[in-house]
């Protein structure tokens, strides 16, 4: 009988682990082994023991990549999670039509993140400096997506669109969470306004401001539809996101040794802030 | 006091918030002014599109379906939409059936097993996996074993969502008492179908939640399709938008006609479903 239920769980694990190994495993190593030689994506290849890396933390155009990544990423975690926060507040006081504002607001969230790009391009580049013009805004005449500077700004707000939306959803469940008493308490003790938000609303909801810096921060990280909907990385190659990089020269490039080390580091720099993230937020939670 | 109470916070559900309420509906152009955007250029000509403001923000003289089915030839819309959802269909079946069984196996192992335990932990840990370290191989690789086509994607999604799923459905049968299949395996029903019988059927609010993500994940996703499908001939929606986006050139009449009715699938998803896909999303992201 005992066996019975060992074989049976067996026989279910064994070929979906096979499964997994396959085309998750597998590409792994095979990304790492390949990073140590010159491939092109084709033809011969010869190891180079660690010369790719040596060259990575030297080339110019993968630490501008990373730098450009990593602002973007913090950046719009910041944004997202401060809208969607005093958003979800406003949702979940007391207010007419709430299912209403809850589905519309969500919306964007379930399109596509590369028609919503392709949108937002032609809102960049004709709506916006007509507006600014009108507005007398010199700044923004031009398109900001053609502005090295700027254009970074185009993708974070194209980012954030999308995101509030998730980012909302989990912030109101989060204040569900917290029970009336706990305000009425408060009420009597006198904190009203940020008082009450700092000490009584933001101590409870914690953990799902952690879900959320978690879901942007990796989210962001590895950015890649809205880039390649708004910029193609340029101008100058200011918004080459790492993932946009690796794609762009390892697939077609003829990089595919050098930007699977590229891949290898930037898998190891994922793990090392999301275990880092976890354990500085828990400890946060804790505290409270 | 108890009475006093009760009416304090009956007064309390009365009382409507209008200035939040202004605040929400002022919010609510930044969604609807990209959408009108693209619905009024979607159906204008050219000619109509002068470089003012008002001459692209205005109303369409007439509401032609002209651009819609030039869209639609340009970007073979029916194919992709099909193969659209293909993929998907076919990858939520597969994810419910297969990461449902993988979710329980683990759930009632991995407490007892060093084996399963770890097995638990090496799926989980997939997550942190980024898609950018296995692009590379993976396309040589289903090249390789001649899967670079829509049944290829298809196996990389199963394996892509395990991590996720396999997480949920675990976390899930923590809540379903073992009692339930002990009593059926008395009566000497085999393991595999009390799954079936008793476990699987249990599991259905799981099984929504999982099968919303997966599938809003699948419909929008760009990357894998675009690394793996790329020579095989076939689109799926976002690739097709993908693909032929130089072709539209200076024509975003058309253009808007072909994001739009990219769009329009998982609008009427949204607007028929709204209520499991907004209870799908909080459930996996707050277990």
């Amino acid at each position: 009988m005992k066996n019975e239920r060992k074989r049976t769980y067996l026989m279910i694990a064994l070929p979906i682990l096979a499964l997994f190994i396959c085309f998750n495993t597998v590409p792994l190593i095979r990304g790492v082994i390949y990073s140590f030689t010159n491939f092109k994506g084709f033809g011969s290849y010869d190891w180079v023991g660690l010369r790719n890396y040596a060259d990575l933390f030297t080339d110019a155009r993968v630490l501008k990549s990373y730098l450009f990544t990593f602002k973007l990423a913090v950046v719009t975690t910041i944004v997202v999670n401060v809208l969607s926060l005093i958003l979800a507040m406003a949702l979940n006081s007391e207010i007419r039509a709430k299912s209403f504002f809850r589905g519309a607001y969500f919306l964007p969230n379930v399109l596509g993140a590369l028609v919503v790009g392709y949108i937002f391009n032609y809102f960049f580049t004709y709506i916006l400096p007509a507006f600014a013009k009108m507005a007398g805004i010199g700044a923004l005449e031009g398109s900001i997506l053609s502005k090295e500077g700027l254009a970074w700004i185009g993708i974070m707000i194209v980012c954030a669109w999308q995101a509030v939306a998730m980012n909302t959803i989990i912030y109101i469940s989060g204040l569900q969470t917290v029970p009336e008493d706990v305000y009425e308490a408060g009420g009597l003790d006198g904190a009203t306004g940020w008082n009450k938000f700092r000490h009584l609303t933001l101590p409870l909801i914690m953990p799902f401001v952690t879900i959320n810096l978690v879901l942007c921060g990796k989210n962001f990280l590895m950015v890649f539809d809205q880039i390649m909907a708004l910029t193609k990385g340029g101008p100058a190659q200011s918004t080459e996101s790492i993932s946009y990089l690796i794609y762009n020269n390892g697939m077609s490039g003829g990089q595919f040794g050098f930007q699977s080390a590229n891949a290898v580091v930037f898998f190891i720099v994922i793990v090392a802030i999301s275990v880092a993230q976890m354990k500085f937020t828990s400890k946060k939670e804790e505290q409270l | 006091m108890k009475a006093m109470n009760v009416k304090a916070t009956d007064m309390k559900e009365k009382k409507t918030n209008w200035a939040v309420m202004v605040l929400l509906i002022l919010g609510l152009s930044t969604i609807a002014f990209p959408l009108y955007m693209t619905i009024v250029i979607a159906f204008k000509k050219p000619s109509e599109m002068t470089n003012s403001i008002s001459g692209i923000l205005s109303l369409p003289k007439s509401w032609s379906l002209d651009n819609f089915a030039e869209a639609m030839r340009v970007t073979d819309f029916w194919h992709s939409l099909s193969y659209s959802l293909l993929i998907t269909v076919i990858t939520v079946v597969l994810a419910i059936i297969i990461h449902s069984l993988m979710g329980y196996v683990l759930g009632r192992t991995k407490a007892k097993s060093k084996f399963y335990s770890f097995v638990y932990l090496f799926i989980v840990s997939g997550m942190f996996v980024p898609f950018a370290i296995l692009m590379m191989p993976l396309a040589k690789q289903t090249a390789e074993m001649g899967l670079a086509n829509w049944f290829g994607v298809i196996l990389l999604y199963v394996v892509f969502y395990m991590p996720m799923n396999v997480l949920l459905y675990t976390g899930y049968l923590v809540n379903i008492p073992v009692a339930l299949e002990e009593a059926a395996r008395v009566d000497g029903s085999s393991t595999w179908r009390t799954y079936w019988q008793i476990i699987f059927p249990i599991m259905r609010p799981m099984h929504a939640t999982v099968a919303v993500l997966t599938a809003l994940a699948v419909w929008n996703d760009v990357m894998t399709p675009l690394v793996i499908m790329a020579g095989s001939n076939t689109n799926t929606l976002p690739l097709a938008q993908l693909n032929f986006q130089t072709q539209f050139g200076a024509n975003y009449n058309l253009a808007f006609a072909s994001y739009l009715l990219s769009m329009i699938p998982i609008l009427i998803f949204y607007i028929i479903c709204q209520k499991q896909i907004l209870n799908g999303v909080t459930n996996g992201a707050v277990k």
